[in-house]
């Protein structure tokens, strides 16, 4: 110990005789703290912050990107007011029926397989708790395979499956006496076809978290249920559910976020078709950015996940500032 | 005791319940949660089991109005087809190169700043830990085309040229992978008790003696999690190289398949499946021999405060 006193000394007495305050500062805790941060720091601001700025400067754009599009026939607006808005973009968005469509798609998209994927995810998370601890492994390490595979890839395999011609799906059902369905060639079969595909994807993430989250219940608290007489439902209501809240919560919000900025599973089983019905926004942007070349469009458009996305993250931040409180 | 007889005693008549045994209760629970299992495991494993039995297949048989659940004729040629492509081998070259790197990349910079973040504070570093973890709620989907824009004013200043070059990728797919390793690698060192680095410290370690002898080898599980979460982000990711990248030479594994083996309305599906398996057996197999860090990792996110 006074070792390491004493070896911590003399460099310290020489930075008194030769002042070199340069190396001093470079010598501090924080100092050296930051600097460690440093490449985390320009990464964030260079490539997340800055981009995200810079798309709402885009969007503001036209298309040539050379002047503003400002908003026009706004005639209820002041004129001063009027012809000063950079968004005529947007505006220009809101007269377009496929932007609507897009919003629809994308909200019943979105909601729809969270509340599967979650339903799914908790009442398999069960089956797989119910069973002895030694196969538990094996099954939970089955039915995380979708969530493995690249999902570009994977959706490859859906859209063979769902092929209309020659379809492994419309196999079975004309050998049972039904009629061919045309997976993504129907707007409704498509819409179920990408949710399928979906929830497929994303059910086994949270049957994972789930059963952790079962799996920290203590016992003692389903035993006194019992004692007091309570079945199945009124335990998993009184009991699990609330003892899960949290982490239903935080999962469902992440999902929420993960599967409303979708893009790979759309964009490979349909590309936004029949006639643009199974666009979400992020196919969308790309279509009318990337492949379109209207970059200030496909940024207007991309924009519009915003609100939805900061509102899921607030909720998240709120439920994870609450557990490390608790911890 | 005797309170808990008799409330239970004046409770019994009132309630119907039929007491069946409990072992039976539970062997049936048990049936039925197999039963449901294999259903739900059947369906799971359909895409992957599809995509064997389709690349077994020739085309001919593919074509053929045949049972597509069975193979007639099982054939490797469509994976000796694929393997000696040279454009095939170069999506694959390109995807291990950019993923290895990146994987280094992320550990390089999360590793150092979620030490710094968890151990040494300073000015804004709460701040930044908060600001790590909603910099990985921001999709990829809403960067791609501000990212786009600006590769092409870098190349209009520098005159370098970011856009349809592989290594791009490295630039972009770092902001992806780096903020959840650093959040989750701030949850594994916050985790190691503050009485192991206060000793390294007196006993004469500085701060980065600390971080590689202490804290690497004791956070190892967390940082095999945060590199496999790296790996299979990177070499999963589908939207960023289809939008930055376009030449054949230049293309990584997932969107080279889609891009090159589908070509207008012909689908060679044999081949399609092969490629599409074959792209996901790399996860796979690292997947099958680190499950459990695999899951550790992916709970950490959610469950690490």
């Amino acid at each position: 110990m006074a070792d390491a006193v004493l070896s911590t000394d003399p460099p310290a007495r020489r930075v008194i005789t030769r002042p070199n305050a340069v190396r001093r500062f470079f010598q501090r805790k924080s100092t050296i703290a930051f600097l460690m941060a440093l490449p985390l720091i320009i990464l964030i601001f260079g490539l997340v912050i800055y981009p995200a700025f810079y798309a709402v400067y885009l969007s503001t754009l036209r298309k040539s990107m050379t002047s503003v599009a400002w908003m026009r026939n706004c005639a209820w607006l002041p004129d001063v007011i009027c012809t000063y808005l950079p968004f005529g973009n947007m505006q220009f968005l809101f007269t377009r029926e496929t932007f609507w469509k897009v919003v629809y798609q994308s909200c019943l998209f979105a909601i729809t397989a969270v509340i599967f994927k979650a339903l799914l995810g908790f009442i398999l998370a069960h089956f797989v708790h119910n069973i002895p601890a030694k196969g538990q492994r094996k099954w939970r390490g089955m039915l995380l395979i979708p969530w493995v595979i690249p999902p570009a890839m994977s959706t490859l395999a859906w859209l063979w499956l769902c092929d209309p011609s020659y379809s492994a799906f419309n196999y079975v059902l004309t050998g049972a006496g039904f009629d061919r369905i045309p997976w993504t060639g129907d707007a409704n079969w498509a819409r179920f076809a990408v949710i399928l595909v979906n929830i497929w994807v994303g059910a086994p993430f949270f049957m994972i978290m789930y059963l952790a989250a079962l799996k920290s219940v203590p016992d003692q608290l389903y035993e006194a249920a019992a004692i007091d007489g309570a079945n199945w439902w009124q335990r998993i209501w009184y009991v699990t559910l609330p003892m899960m809240r949290n982490i239903i919560a935080i999962t469902a919000l992440f999902s929420t976020i993960v599967t409303f900025a979708n893009f790979d599973i759309v964009r490979v089983l349909t590309a936004g078709g029949p006639l643009d019905q199974t666009h979400l926004f992020a196919t969308w942007a790309f279509k009318l950015g990337i492949e379109g070349g209207d970059i200030p469009l496909g940024a207007s458009v991309s924009l519009f996940m915003v609100p939805i996305l900061a509102v899921a993250a607030i909720f998240i931040l709120r439920d994870i500032n609450q557990r490390g409180n608790e911890a | 005791m005797t309170a808990a007889t008799v409330t239970s005693n004046r409770g019994a008549p009132s309630r119907k319940t039929a007491y069946g045994s409990m072992s039976r209760d539970r062997t049936w629970a048990l049936r039925w949660s197999y039963f449901f299992l294999v259903i739900f495991a059947a369906f799971f494993l359909l895409p992957p089991i599809y995509m064997f039995i389709t690349s077994l297949k020739t085309s001919a048989e593919i074509s053929a109005a045949t049972n597509p659940w069975w193979v007639y004729n099982p054939t490797l040629s469509n994976y000796v087809e694929l393997l000696t492509k040279p454009e095939y081998l170069v999506f694959f070259r390109n995807s291990v190169v950019v993923s290895t790197f990146v994987v280094t990349i992320t550990m390089l910079i999360s590793i150092p700043a979620a030490f710094a973040l968890s151990r040494m504070r300073f000015w804004g570093s709460a701040t930044l830990a908060t600001g790590v973890f909603l910099t990985y709620l921001v999709p990829d989907t809403l960067l791609f085309i501000p990212l786009f824009k600006m590769f092409a004013v870098f190349h209009e200043w520098t005159g370098i040229q970011m856009l349809n070059r592989w290594w791009v990728l490295l630039v972009v797919y770092p902001t992806l992978t780096v903020p959840f390793c650093t959040w989750i690698m701030i949850g594994y060192f916050a985790s190691i008790p503050k009485e192991l680095d206060e000793a390294a410290i007196i006993d004469g370690a500085s701060w980065f003696q600390t971080l590689t002898r202490i804290f690497i080898p004791v956070a190892l599980p967390g940082i095999i999690a945060a590199t496999i979460f790296a790996f299979t982000v990177s070499w999963a990711q589908f939207l960023y190289p289809l939008a930055f990248t376009t030449s054949v030479d230049q293309l990584v594994l997932p969107v080279g398949i889609i891009t090159t083996l589908i070509r207008g309305d012909v689908f060679a599906w044999g081949q399609i499946m092969t490629g599409a398996l074959l792209g996901a057996l790399p996860p796979l197999i690292i997947y099958a021999f680190l499950m459990d860090y695999y899951i550790a990792g992916l709970t950490a996110g959610a469950t690490k405060g």
